[in-house]
């Protein structure tokens, strides 16, 4: 070991582990610092600013908070927007979980072609892209007519109040879509059903309990973790997909006379806050029920 | 000799320790099948329609079986969609930030998984935040900057952040690679340690190689997802390359370019049967993909074991 001072394998342990973890992430950290920190606090400070942009570079004139009361308290369209993502991610939300769960776990039985329902369940992932989506949705092609157009179906619906009919309707005509995005999240939850011990339901079984005790009791416990996660990827997934009404409003709103960079900028980080509140929520349910089961 | 006969009825229609029974069986057939049907209609309404010629469209007694084999619509949206362009610049556009990413990712990942070093708790902090982070967040003064520089609507708008290691979910693709390398064993890399290998050396010649379902399945997840992305593409690439999706979303305006309304005559007009036809194009190369790479996207969870424990 003829080495020089500098060479790293006669530094300290410690110290010379550390210098080849950071060389292995320093891309990352610089990286994040250059696309994605720094742009956010730029967008932040475009969100307190008049933005025009003009073939010479940006002008601002500082507002403070001027964009945010705006697009809160006079612009319907947004306020709109966001109260439609929130009903209808708290409604897709719950039904995905719980329909990959049963997807999952019905794939999880032994029976012949299980390998063509998986492939089955898990092609929408491939191919769901914003514009196919738009030009399968206008087309009537993601709600199934005979449901959604049924005579009883839109007695039903409105009979209903107001509050209640929005959910139920975004559910029947976006029934086929809300499944769409359940592809990843059964895949997940079938690799975590498999990977819960025989051994616990054979001695479930002997101690008497039946297939839905041994459910509640064991399958969806050791499923918490899982759970948190699913809800936690659907939720960024389905803010993230691009045609999303917030999204195409913001982005329809950068390039608007009357929006501009600096208010869409504004309602980039209401929305943001809103994502977050809404992880929030997911998080602290799910880990105190996680909690509380165990 | 006649309760042996009854029990064994009863466990051929009810099932046994063994097997379901044909009731069960035969109701999780229906079921799947029933849910199967569900996922599949879109694709099968669209693949059926873009076959319907303009007659067929306007006849209510068709509806699953078109009267011809009708493939006047994909010749328009062949042309409309551009495909001999915006195929090439598609494939181009999600499979190279796809494979840098994927190189990225397995160096970040086998940084985080090998090494301990002072702040990896807050990478980790940070690697979620970038994951959480909605994209309108940070892409208008990215594109602003590649505007200054001259980089608006080429491919290496979408390059640069990839090599970086912030590319279309990254942090997805660098937790699998950490996942993938915690779980291989140490022993190998220890023994190579022993030997005088240099820690480059030891991440290359043993780390790597066992990571090859990993790379597989990250640069497949990716090259799906930078495909269908549109947002991005849209804002980076608008102007320059134009791809599939790109194309599709305003397919109207380009039918209409090329065949104008009031100069075609009513068989030419633009229907929702063109479009479907444009729209399956658009899915064509990832059904494909899908259907040759089948197992490892399927398998693929399972292998990462994204799940975390």
């Amino acid at each position: 070991m003829s080495a020089k001072r500098t060479d790293p394998r006669v530094m300290k342990h410690s110290t010379r582990e550390a210098f080849y973890g950071y060389s292995f992430v320093i891309i990352w950290i610089i990286g994040f610092g250059i696309f994605t920190l720094v742009p956010l606090i730029q967008t932040f400070l475009y969100s307190l600013n008049q933005v025009t942009v003009s073939a010479t570079g940006i002008d601002m004139v500082f507002v403070k908070w001027d964009n945010y009361t705006r697009a809160l308290f006079t612009d319907p369209t947004f306020v709109q927007a966001v109260i439609e993502y929130i009903v209808e991610t708290i409604v897709s939300v719950p039904i995905i979980i719980i329909f990959s769960l049963i997807i999952a776990m019905f794939l999880n039985l032994k029976f012949r072609f299980k390998g063509v329902f998986r492939t089955i369940f898990f092609l929408p992932v491939v191919i769901t892209s914003g514009p196919v989506i738009k030009e399968l949705t206008a087309q009537g092609a993601t709600s199934i007519p005979a449901i959604a157009n049924s005579a009883v179906v839109s007695n039903i619906l409105e009979q209903l109040p107001n509050s209640l009919r929005t959910p139920v309707e975004y559910l029947l005509t976006s029934f086929v879509l809300i499944l769409w995005f359940s592809g990843v999240q059964i895949l997940i939850y079938l690799s975590s059903l498999q990977k819960i011990d025989q051994s616990i339901y054979e001695a479930a079984a002997i101690d008497g309990a039946s297939a839905w005790e041994a459910f509640w009791k064991i399958t969806l416990p050791s499923l918490s973790t899982t759970t948190l996660i699913i809800a936690i990827y659907t939720i960024i997934t389905l803010s993230q997909f691009s045609e999303n009404t917030i999204i195409k409003y913001i982005y329809g709103q950068t390039y608007a006379v009357q929006g501009g960079i600096g208010y869409s900028s504004a309602m980039s980080f209401i929305f943001f806050v809103v994502l977050i509140f809404l992880l929030a929520i997911v998080y602290l349910f799910l880990n105190y029920r996680a909690k509380s089961q165990f | 000799m006649d309760k042996i006969y009854q029990d064994k009825v009863k466990s051929f229609f009810i099932g046994n320790r063994t097997s379901y029974g044909l009731v069960f069986n035969i109701l999780l057939y229906l079921v799947l099948i029933a849910i199967g049907f569900v996922y599949l209609y879109p694709l099968l309404f669209m693949f059926v329609t873009s076959f319907k010629s303009p007659s067929d469209l306007l006849n209510p007694m068709v509806q699953w079986i078109p009267t011809e084999l009708f493939l006047g619509n994909y010749i328009k949206a062949l042309r409309v969609l551009d495909y001999s362009v915006t195929l090439p610049a598609s494939i181009i556009v999600s499979i190279v930030p796809s494979v840098i990413q994927a190189i990225v990712c397995s160096l970040v990942g086998y940084g985080l998984a090998r090494y301990r070093f002072p702040g990896k708790k807050l990478l980790f902090i940070l690697l979620l935040a970038t994951y959480i982070i909605p994209a309108q967040n940070t892409v208008i003064p990215q594109m602003l900057t590649y505007r200054d520089l001259g980089l608006l609507g080429s491919v290496w708008s979408l390059i640069l952040p990839a090599i970086m290691g912030q590319g279309f979910k990254s942090a997805i693709f660098i937790l699998i690679f950490y996942q993938t390398f915690q779980s291989l064993p140490k022993v190998l890399e220890e023994a190579a340690r022993l030997d005088g290998a240099s820690d480059i050396k030891i991440f290359l010649q043993i780390a790597l190689p066992a990571a090859v379902p990993a790379f597989i399945i990250s640069i497949i997840f990716s090259t799906v997802w930078y495909w269908n992305e549109t947002f991005l593409t849209v804002i980076f690439l608008e102007g320059g390359i134009q791809t599939l999706p790109m194309q599709l979303s305003k397919f109207v305006q380009a039918y209409e370019n090329l065949y104008p309304p009031g100069m075609v005559n009513i068989f030419d007009r633009l229907n929702e049967a063109v479009k479907l036809s444009g729209t399956f194009l658009n899915i064509l190369p990832l059904l494909l993909m899908y259907f040759v790479l089948q197992k490892w996207f399927v398998e693929s969870i399972e292998r990462s074991g994204i799940t975390g424990e």
